[in-house]
């Protein structure tokens, strides 16, 4: 019974690869019928609703209108199937380059003044050493922000990603008192996100919370995503690939696998070998970013205070 | 029978003044300035406020648990002192109901100020979640509506019925609405017996469902990890706080409503005396869960309640801290323990300090709080790592109290304010009881 069940799990994950591979490509087959297309001779290969690999000539192959399942969609709100997304923070390799910040920043078109990804200056006591923390949403198994959500806009996913259904978010800001570790962001005021939102209404494409962000919703809540829709095309989170560092790993628990881009490794060992821990333990919220101390660090703590800018975690428009 | 004429005189809704005209008046502009404010906090977005990331609630939230608070007057006079069988609370009880449905129609408007997106209002009944604190809230606060609207209603359907006829001649449109609202009221055994089991039912649920609307209020902090917030003290405190402020509100009505009807032949200095002796203990009680919820964290600190134990006692909200501790409680307990304290006018401003205190007091609750954040606040402009309340927050909340104010004066105004039958039917055993005696 239970091989039986492992199979068909198996099966469903075939499919849905395949599926994700023919979302990749952006191409849907629209209008069979209405309008006359003259053929160019090219054929390219899809993946029938059925199942089947057929071919068809690529003059019937239009981009689709959206691209994103509408929000309410169970698929955003279950997730990846047999996925638990987890992050590693090396803090041994941080020196504030802050790369990981303006990428975050930049593709998730924030226009506030409080980032989703910051990276705190820190030092627990005086005589101990300070050094830098990248700080994301901890996507918590245990999640006090969905804990609290009376109408149900914050949720969790079975691959461990804790999303916003923006256009359900009532405002009330409960999550972002809930959330120990600061990681939520309010849209205190009309986003004026520009470009984004008048590209967004004019392909009809609705807004999606696998790339929140895009566009952010007056009178709601905002929140690091760990990008959904990067996985989605088989790439790593933008703060991963910007990080000139290689501080942060990211990964599936199940295949036990992190990378940087640059190394992939265990994660069981990873954390074994540089003793790697979660923030505030204590609270039992069960965070899937961990934290490698910052120890025989590379660089001077104090080379990072050169970017460092207490009042400031976004640029001004004019700067980026 | 004359006696009963001029009871009924006495006790009657009297129209306006001048200065009630201009008191109302006042109320209404006041109240006009607060949703012109409002509506540019729709348009504009909660930018208006000072509230941002870090002091993620302000005055809309500590408003609106001042009025919940203020609202628990009705569970504590009405219901306890029904079942503790203080005869002394008849000519303040229903001022109590007034009280307790203005503050509690009032709280479920201002926490909808507070709410970004009031018109995804419906989504908390369509997506309602049963493990979220704001859902159950979403619960207590209709019901409690419900049931202090009917502790007020049931048991003024004789007095309507009384109404009705005065007003017959002079007044024959009030009459007629005095007769509709009192629902064939004939003051047969069948009513009766019906409208005393109805009163007895309700004022049995309103204790329950008071407790439940101050705790849920609590828990509304204490659900979070905030340090501040997260204590289990938290639903005694706030029902304890409830007490004090419900109380203090009571004595403040029913000072002013006693001048300006003059009424000093029924609320007498009696009265203030056994209700100074009740906000005496109000007071007593809530200073007792203070020290538990600030000295005992004092004792052994971890370092986050070090720092908001400083900022308290020492830091930056050590002013207030101490004002409302010292003044709007510790001070009131020992004026209210002399005889003097407890006259009228005394107790009056002992009230009025201990209203304003207790409003301040939620103040502290929220805010010194949310700005001491597990990780530091960094990051943000300099302007968020400090509160306090914008132009907008302060219209639109002075508004949320003139509003209050002004459902308590148009009930006064309409409704009278002491029970006519009730008063009468004790009187008239106390007479029997004098003849008897006799």
């Amino acid at each position: 019974m239970k091989e039986k069940n492992n199979n068909t799990r198996r099966n469903f994950l075939k499919k849905g690869i395949a599926l994700g591979a023919f979302t990749a490509t952006g191409l849907a087959i629209t209008s069979f019928y209405k309008d006359e297309v003259e053929e160019t001779g090219e054929k390219v290969k899809l993946l029938s609703p059925k199942g089947e690999i057929v071919e068809i000539d690529k003059a019937y192959v239009k981009a689709p209108q959206d691209l994103h399942l509408p929000i309410s969609s169970e698929k955003i709100r279950e997730g990846f199937p047999n996925r638990k997304f987890i992050m590693v923070i090396d803090l041994a390799r941080c020196k504030n380059a802050l790369q990981c910040v303006d990428a975050c920043n930049k593709h998730h078109h924030i226009t506030g003044k409080n980032a989703w990804l910051k990276v705190y200056k820190m030092q627990e006591s005086k005589d101990t050493a300070p050094y830098w923390m990248p700080s994301t949403c901890q996507h918590c198994d245990q999640p006090a922000c969905v804990t609290v959500c009376p109408v149900d806009a914050t949720f969790k996913r079975r691959d461990g990603i804790v999303l916003i259904d923006n256009e359900r978010c009532i405002g009330c800001r409960f999550c972002m008192a809930a959330c120990p570790y600061s990681a939520r962001v309010f849209n205190w005021e009309e986003p004026n996100q520009g470009e984004i939102t008048m590209n967004l209404d004019m392909n009809h494409s609705m807004p999606s919370p696998e790339h929140a962000g895009l566009p952010s919703i007056k009178g709601t809540v905002d929140k690091c995503d760990f990008c959904p829709h990067q996985i989605d095309k088989g790439e790593l989170p933008h703060c991963v690939t910007a990080c000139p560092n290689g501080v942060f790993y990211f990964g599936d628990k199940y295949e036990d696998t992190v990378t940087n881009g640059d190394e992939t490794v265990r994660l069981s060992k990873l954390l074994e070998d540089k003793a790697g821990y979660r923030l505030m333990e204590e609270l039992n919220t069960q965070p899937s970013v961990y934290y490698l101390p910052p120890n025989n660090r590379t660089d001077d703590f104090k080379d990072g205070l050169e970017n460092y800018n207490e009042f400031q975690s976004v640029k001004k428009q004019e700067e980026s | 029978m004359k006696k009963y004429e001029t009871l009924l005189k006495d006790l009657a809704p009297q129209k306006f003044n001048k200065s009630g005209v201009l008191w109302v008046s006042v109320l209404v502009i006041i109240i006009l300035i607060g949703i012109i404010a409002y509506i540019d906090q729709i348009i504009k977005g909660q930018v208006v406020t000072n509230m941002r990331d870090y002091a993620l609630w302000g005055i809309y939230i500590s408003n609106f648990v001042f009025f919940v608070a203020t609202s628990f007057v009705g569970a504590i006079v009405v219901a306890v002192l029904r079942l503790t069988k203080n005869e002394w609370r008849t000519p303040l009880v229903r001022i109590a109901e007034i009280i307790t449905l203005a503050c509690i129609i009032m709280a479920g408007i201002t926490i909808m100020i507070d709410m970004a997106r009031p018109d995804r209002l419906l989504n908390l009944f369509l997506y309602a979640r049963m493990q979220s604190p704001i859902t159950w809230d979403v619960i207590i606060i209709p019901t409690t509506i419900v049931i202090s609207f009917l502790l007020l209603y049931y048991p003024l359907l004789p007095d309507l019925a009384i109404l009705k006829n005065y007003y017959k001649k002079e007044q024959p449109k009030l009459s007629k609405w005095y007769g509709r609202l009192s629902l064939k009221w004939e003051g047969n055994k069948k009513q009766k017996s019906l409208q005393e089991k109805s009163i007895k039912i309700i004022a049995l649920l309103i204790i329950p469902v008071g407790f439940m609307l101050q705790t849920i209020d609590a828990w509304l902090f204490s659900t979070t990890y905030r340090i501040g917030w997260d204590s289990t003290n938290m639903g005694a405190y706030f029902i304890s706080g409830a007490f004090v402020a419900g109380v203090a509100a009571l004595v403040v009505v029913v000072y002013i409503v006693r001048r300006t009807k003059k009424l000093e032949n029924y609320i007498t200095d009696f009265h203030f005396d056994k209700l100074g002796k009740l906000l005496a203990l109000a007071c007593l009680i809530y200073l007792y869960f203070n020290m538990n919820e600030y000295l005992i964290p004092a004792y052994t600190p971890s370092k986050g309640e070090e720092i908001h134990l400083t900022t308290l006692f020492t830091g930056s909200y050590s002013y207030l801290f101490w004002l409302v501790t010292i003044v709007g409680l510790i001070l009131p307990i020992f004026f209210l323990i002399f005889k003097k304290g407890r006259k009228p006018f005394p107790i009056f401003i002992i009230g009025v300090v201990v209203v304003i205190g207790s409003w301040w007091k939620r103040y502290l609750i929220i805010t010194p709080t949310l700005l001491h954040p597990f990780l530091p606040i960094q990051g943000v402009p300099e302007t968020w790592h400090h509160y306090f309340p914008s132009m907008h927050e302060w219209l639109i909340t002075i508004a949320t109290l003139a509003m209050a104010l002004l459902i308590i004066t148009l009930l006064v105004r309409y409704l009278p304010v002491i029970p006519i039958q009730r008063t009468a039917d004790e009187q008239a055993l106390l007479e029997t009881n004098k003849n008897a005696a006799l």
